[in-house]
């Protein structure tokens, strides 16, 4: 026991904190704006293709090809790929400021397909009905497709959460701040063991309990 | 390649209208046409006075209201309670939150489902789900109910208790129904005229014991052998000694001694080879294939005689 607290008793736990702290800013505020952009996008793709409300081939194309595009480029190339935009966006491209629009860019896209496939499983019968009611399209939307689709965009959230957890420890190499960065610079370069360690364990634990989180609130909200 | 073609139908207010055609006749289709679910390509549709296919959207969206519609897989919102699910479509209306509450109430004691407003549809039987199903489509107070194979997905016996449903709010509330279905039963039950479609035509048309017991079309006399044997003499390989005759009788006249009244008072006797006693709707009917047998003067004065009480009589 005493071997193994003394592996650990010369980490700097304020940089950890820190790090941390940065971790989850950078989490939330993507995560943030990827629900708001990748909801928008899923809805759009979803009511555009064949069959549905919005049927529109050329719409649907340019949506399906824009999304593909960004999916196809590995997270550590588009950071970089991105740089001068997100120097526009943000005004910087480092720190954890400008980890958020590559993460916004790369995970929107992601999210979004997941919603595309969460609203599809929704009943087509259920849609028909509420037409016949004389619901307007964005009201179907909102209280027939949203909330019939909610488990399923609930569980893609969650794996877009736990995607973004290892996409944030990836812009460490980039001078992104948090946990990732702290794993590269201490653990990689400085052979620290003891820190790329304790920074492993605490992805771990973050990525447990967003998986956590995420499976709870669908079993709350299940109806099947 | 029509989906339909040549499709000129109107329903009485108040009455309920029945579509039977095998799948693929185009009877969901022109269903569907009826709220525009389906916009026909040509032609008109006009429900209560009111021709849908020229309004805007909106107005589209506000007839629509009065328009209810149940189908064969229910439809419900899986996340909502049943009382939710009855009280969805109120979300258009602006009544008030205790005013829901009581329409809500209301339905649940028409379709009888007290006691279940808690529950998910997951927790529903079939026939339970209908129910909600149906109350949903009554809350805005429509004119007509359109139901889509509303039985087809449940056993015989719940089927029997959904169409009592339909039939009591037929006269309760004065509902206009029209239906699809591919069962003559469901006909037989609660209908009171029929459309008879195939490949997107109407075939057949008329009051359902007229059609029922005079089918034209083969394709009319398969659906009715669904719930009565059809009578072929030849095919049975019968070698009648005497006059074969198909006697057909409906309402007051069913439940009267008439046969055998009138062949009591000559030499002649009979046989009944086949017959369906049964009832259609609210009226009783029957229809007899019976052989006389006695000379032709008698034979031929019972048949006069049949006639002359108001029976209709053909000789086969």
């Amino acid at each position: 026991m005493n071997e193994v607290l003394s592996f650990f008793e010369n980490i700097r736990w304020d940089a950890i904190n820190k790090a941390t702290r940065e971790t989850l800013v950078m989490m939330g505020a993507s995560m943030f704006f990827t629900v708001i952009l990748g909801l928008a996008i899923g809805i759009l793709l979803f009511l555009t293709s064949r069959g549905q409300m919005l049927q529109n081939r050329f719409v649907y194309w340019i949506l399906s090809l824009v999304v593909n595009i960004l999916r196809s480029v590995p997270f550590i190339i588009l950071m970089i790929l991105i740089m001068p935009l997100t120097k526009i966006m943000v005004g910087t491209s480092i720190g954890v400021k400008g980890a958020i629009p590559p993460l916004v860019i790369a995970a929107a896209p992601f999210f979004a397909r997941l919603v595309e496939a969460a609203l599809r499983e929704v009943d087509k019968g259920v849609l028909e009905a509420a037409q016949a009611m004389g619901f307007s399209k964005g009201m179907i939307v909102w209280h027939v497709l949203l909330r019939e689709a909610r488990t399923g965009l609930l569980a893609g959230t969650t794996i877009t959460a736990v995607t973004l957890v290892s996409y944030t420890a990836m812009s460490g190499t980039i001078g992104g701040g948090g946990l990732g960065d702290l794993a590269i610079r201490f653990g990689f370069q400085r052979f620290q063991w003891d820190v790329m360690i304790i920074t492993v364990i605490l992805l771990i634990i973050l990525v447990q309990g967003l998986q956590m989180i995420g499976d709870a609130l669908v079993r709350k909200y299940s109806r099947k | 390649m029509d989906a339909l073609s040549d499709v000129n139908l109107t329903v009485e207010k108040g009455e309920i209208f029945g579509i039977i055609g095998h799948s693929g006749a185009g009877k969901s289709t022109l269903l569907r046409c009826v709220n525009l679910l389906e916009r026909p390509s040509l032609g008109s549709v006009s429900v209560g006075g009111h021709e849908l296919t020229i309004l805007s959207e909106k107005e589209l969206q506000q007839r629509r209201q009065k328009i209810g519609m149940i189908f064969q897989h229910f439809n419900l919102l899986s996340t909502a309670t049943v009382r939710d699910n009855i009280a969805f479509p109120l979300k258009m209306s602006t009544l008030s939150k205790e005013k829901v509450r009581r329409r809500v109430d209301e339905l649940l004691d028409l379709v009888g489902l007290r006691g279940h407003e808690q529950s998910y549809p997951a927790q529903l039987s079939g026939g339970q789900k209908q129910r909600v199903g149906i109350a949903r489509a009554l809350a805005n107070h429509p004119d007509v109910l359109l139901c889509d194979e509303a039985t087809s997905a449940l056993d015989p016996h719940t089927t029997e208790s959904i169409l009592t449903l339909l039939k009591d709010i037929n006269q309760k509330l004065g509902i206009t129904i029209l239906l699809i279905t591919h069962e003559m039963n469901v006909i037989r039950s609660i209908c009171d005229r029929v459309a008879v479609m195939e490949g997107g035509r109407i075939i057949e048309l008329g009051e359902v014991l007229e059609v029922f017991l005079n089918p034209h079309h083969k394709t009319t006399r398969d659906f009715v052998s669904q719930v009565a044997e059809t009578v072929d003499v030849q095919a049975q390989g019968l070698r009648p000694e005497g006059v074969v005759v198909r006697i057909n009788y409906q309402g007051d006249l069913a439940h009267e001694p008439i046969l055998f009244e009138t062949v009591k008072g000559t030499e002649a006797s009979f046989v009944i080879l086949q017959g369906t006693v049964s009832r259609m709707k609210d009226t009783p009917y029957g229809q007899l294939i019976v052989e006389l047998r006695g000379n032709s003067r008698d034979t031929s004065q019972i048949i006069e005689q049949l006639r002359h009480r108001g029976l209709d009589v053909s000789v086969l």
